[in-house]
């Protein structure tokens, strides 16, 4: 085991109270992913089967198993962005990054996730880039954004700003997270 | 918190201090209030704050006029929306550019700059007022009221608007008896989605005894296409920590949880900044107010399962277990979190409690229909020209809130259907539209009040679609410990998608109603025992729509994929190449100037030559 991997199974053995699934949590929002062999280690700690550790794991949305790509793409499905066509757009990017739903690229760049609602109905349809929310989505602007960020354009902030494009098609900024 | 305070020992305490933050609030009358709220951040809302500030610090007026970063103001549709207090002039659509001028001219010498004004989509009429816009107007904002004149980051704001007030009432003039009582008789109904009244929920729990007990608030917002619960907690978070202090002095709990999820990251850290500020104030903590009474609230992030909605399985979560529910009963008033008598109220029910507290049950009551009292936040969004969050008296119609608050349908099409009550709800139809929306109304009619998304749906929506939408989503989210919703929802999800896909046959419908009913009575929570609903509310008014996909083939609504075609008009087609550059799928040929043709077999069907044709040339049947 790395020796970074030994000092955060110290830092999470400390928290004695904490639940299972808030540990977790922490070990998603650290490595993006939860390693095979600090769940082994909080089983042991917890004096848990590793079994009941596992269900916890691919029970909840938030966690994964496998590394997330560099950058994340979010598509929210919920139901104002799917009557306003949230499904086409959803699958213009898996087809341009070749990969589905909860999947990540081979190179590691980009992961691929499909969220019930971000809670940003207004917005329909949404797509969140890296934490950049892109409301009002279409085939055509999502393929236009994603072509402008895996083709590194993405310095001058939005990629669709500067093709003169109206006003409002896509506006954009960065939320603050918590 | 601006200001440090000291804790508070007394009530006196807290009515000086109370009396000194009314009387700052006073001298600071004129203030920017600037939708803070998702959609206006992502519309650029923080861009606009940062920039006015800057603004009012290099002209010297930082001091005197206020600036606040608030919680929803309403219509998302037209944001970053701006209001300057106090004359409430709205503006809409508000860019950095434009800050300078709305501090010049409107703030310090009162006049209005008419380009930012809202025009209404309806009336055509230009307003200057917030309150004379129809959006507006036709609301009764009682929950959202204080969202316009809070920030809600500063529980300053809060107390001088009256805020802990009636948690103050609570703890020093009522019982937990007549708190109790008082709740019970406003009516107050669960806004979580199944409506069961609070006032019986804290009374049951009340009843047991117990060296410990929990309230827990149920900010788990699963329904998609709802965004009420955010809002409120990002635009007010401690009218519902408030009802919650309340709450768990009415039913003798020592300890609250609010269960947020995980993707409201600004509502979490609002809540969590929210608590901070309680604490230090002495509101939160042992001994509060001198009164004897310890409470301590905690924030416990679900990890993204819609399931975890319901009561059992959300304390489950909370426990760190995997969120299945489990038979009932015992109830949770007897054996909840960590085996404890625990009483679970939804985000909204507790907002409503110092409103109840302060005004009393009987003038609450004065608002709503018979068996469903108070107001009722919706999440107006889908296909309709206002999208936004709307606050309204529970008994207005579908009609009055679709078409007098949310202008109607977008692009002139015709409206079709409203989607209320989540996946658990159902899609109602025109014929529909003037009945009265209140629990009883909205469950006869095959649907249910839910949370309070209202979706609303036009011609081009396919309810065949919509049915598969949601059984994909329940299929998804049914945590599979039943049998009859694990292995129902599937098979119905199957069934439904053949006809989708034009691969049904006509007694397929038949059969798809009766596998619904046998989910709807077998399965063992909510999720499974309404998880038919959407199917069997569509097909009871959309049935034709059904038919023609069974029988005909066809899509009416031109949704469904493979029942659908895009084809080139060679009359309108002028050649222009865009449509052929933008396919991602080769799919389109013709020289340049001549008319173009598209390859059946090359098309994915995404629409993009639709989307880009300038001439109206793609067609779609």
């Amino acid at each position: 085991m790395e020796e970074r991997t030994k000092t955060d199974l110290e830092n999470l053995k400390k928290q004695n109270g904490s639940s299972v699934v808030s540990l977790l949590q922490e070990v998603q929002e650290k490595y993006n992913y939860l390693p095979e062999e600090l769940l082994r280690e909080i089983a042991k700690e917890r004096n848990i089967p590793l079994m009941d550790i596992y269900s916890v794991a691919t029970f909840y949305k938030a966690f994964s198993l496998s590394p997330k790509g560099k950058h994340k793409v979010v598509t929210c499905s919920g139901t104002a962005c799917h009557v306003r066509g949230s499904e086409k757009v959803t699958r213009e990017i898996s087809r341009t990054l070749g990969i589905e739903s909860g999947h990540t690229t081979e190179d590691g760049l980009y992961s691929l996730e499909n969220v019930s609602c971000l809670g940003a109905c207004a917005l329909a349809p949404l797509v969140v880039i890296d934490g950049e929310y892109h409301g009002s989505m279409t085939s055509a602007k999502i393929l236009e954004i994603l072509n402008g960020h895996t083709a590194g354009k993405k310095e001058n902030g939005c990629c669709c700003h500067d093709q003169g494009k109206k006003e409002n098609d896509c506006r954009q900024v960065s939320l603050p997270r918590a | 918190m601006n200001v440090l305070h000291s804790r508070l020992k007394t009530t006196q305490d807290l009515e000086k201090l109370r009396e000194q933050l009314r009387k700052n609030r006073e001298e600071k009358s004129t203030y920017l209030a600037v939708c803070g709220d998702t959609g206006c951040a992502v519309w650029g809302s923080k861009t606009v704050k940062n920039f006015s500030q800057e603004c009012l610090e290099k002209k010297g007026l930082a001091g005197t006029i206020g600036l606040k970063f608030t919680g929803c103001l309403g219509l998302c549709e037209s944001g970053p929306v701006v209001i300057v207090f106090p004359q409430e002039i709205f503006y809409q659509k508000v860019q950095e550019d434009d800050v300078e001028e709305i501090i010049e001219k409107t703030v310090l010498k009162g006049e209005v700059i008419e380009r930012l004004l809202y025009n209404d989509p309806v009336t055509g009429e230009k307003y200057i007022y917030a309150r004379d816009i129809p959006f507006y107007k036709k609301q009764q904002r009682t929950l959202l009221a204080s969202n316009w004149k809070n920030d809600p980051t500063s529980i300053e704001d809060y107390l001088a608007l009256d805020g802990y007030e009636a948690f103050e009432q609570a703890l020093t003039k009522m019982t937990p008896r007549e708190i109790i009582a008082e709740v019970k008789n406003s009516l107050l109904r669960g806004r979580g989605g199944a409506g069961f009244p609070t006032g019986a929920k804290w009374e049951e729990c009340y009843e047991v005894h117990a060296d410990q007990k929990y309230i827990i608030c149920n900010a788990d917002e699963g329904d998609p296409g709802a965004f009420m619960d955010r809002s409120l907690l990002e635009g007010n978070p401690h009218s519902v920590l408030e009802g919650l202090i309340i709450g768990g002095y009415a039913i003798g709990a020592r300890e609250g949880i609010v269960y947020i999820r995980a993707e409201y990251p600004t509502a979490v850290a609002k809540v969590r900044l929210a608590i901070a500020q309680a604490e230090e104030l002495g509101l939160l903590g042992e001994n509060i107010l001198g009164s004897g009474f310890n409470f301590k609230v905690s924030v416990s992030i679900g990890a993204g399962a819609f399931v975890c909605g319901e009561t059992s399985a959300l304390v489950a979560s909370v426990e760190g277990r995997v969120g299945e529910p489990r038979q009932k009963p015992p109830h949770l008033a007897e054996r909840g979190y960590l085996n404890k008598p625990t009483v679970i109220n939804n985000v909204e029910s507790l907002a409503n409690i110092p409103y109840i507290i302060r005004h009393g049950a009987v003038s609450y009551c004065l608002t709503g229909t018979e068996k469903s009292k108070g107001t009722k936040i919706f999440s107006l969004v889908g296909k309709v020209l206002n999208t936004g969050l709307v606050e309204v008296p529970l008994g207005m119609t579908l009609r009055e809130i679709i078409f007098e608050i949310g202008g109607g349908i977008k692009n002139g099409k015709q409206f079709k259907a409203v989607q209320t009550g989540g996946p658990s709800g159902g899609c109602l139809p025109a014929s529909l539209l003037d009945s009265p929306t209140d629990f009883e109304e909205l469950s006869a009619a095959g649907s249910m009040m839910g949370s309070g998304g209202m979706i609303v749906m036009d011609e081009e929506t396919c309810m065949v679609d919509i049915a598969r939408y949601f059984l994909r989503f329940l299929e998804d989210e049914s945590c599979g410990r039943c049998f009859s919703c694990r292995e129902g929802i599937s098979r119905m999800l199957e069934m439904v998608e053949d006809i989708t896909r034009g691969e049904s046959s006509p007694g397929q419908l038949d059969l798809l109603r009766e596998l619904a009913h046998v989910v709807k009575d077998s399965s063992l929570c909510g999720l499974g025992q309404t998880a038919a609903n959407p199917v069997l509310a569509t097909i009871r008014y959309f049935e034709d729509e059904y038919l023609a996909h069974i029988l005909e083939k066809r899509c009416p609504a031109g949704v469904c994929r493979e029942l659908i075609q895009f084809s080139i008009n060679e009359e309108l087609c002028q050649g222009c190449g865009l449509c052929l550059k933008k396919c991602p799928g080769e799919a389109i040929r013709g020289e340049k100037k001549q008319p173009h043709a598209i390859l059946g077999d090359k098309c994915t069907k995404c629409g993009i030559c639709l989307e880009t044709c300038k001439y109206n040339a793609v067609l779609k049947s």
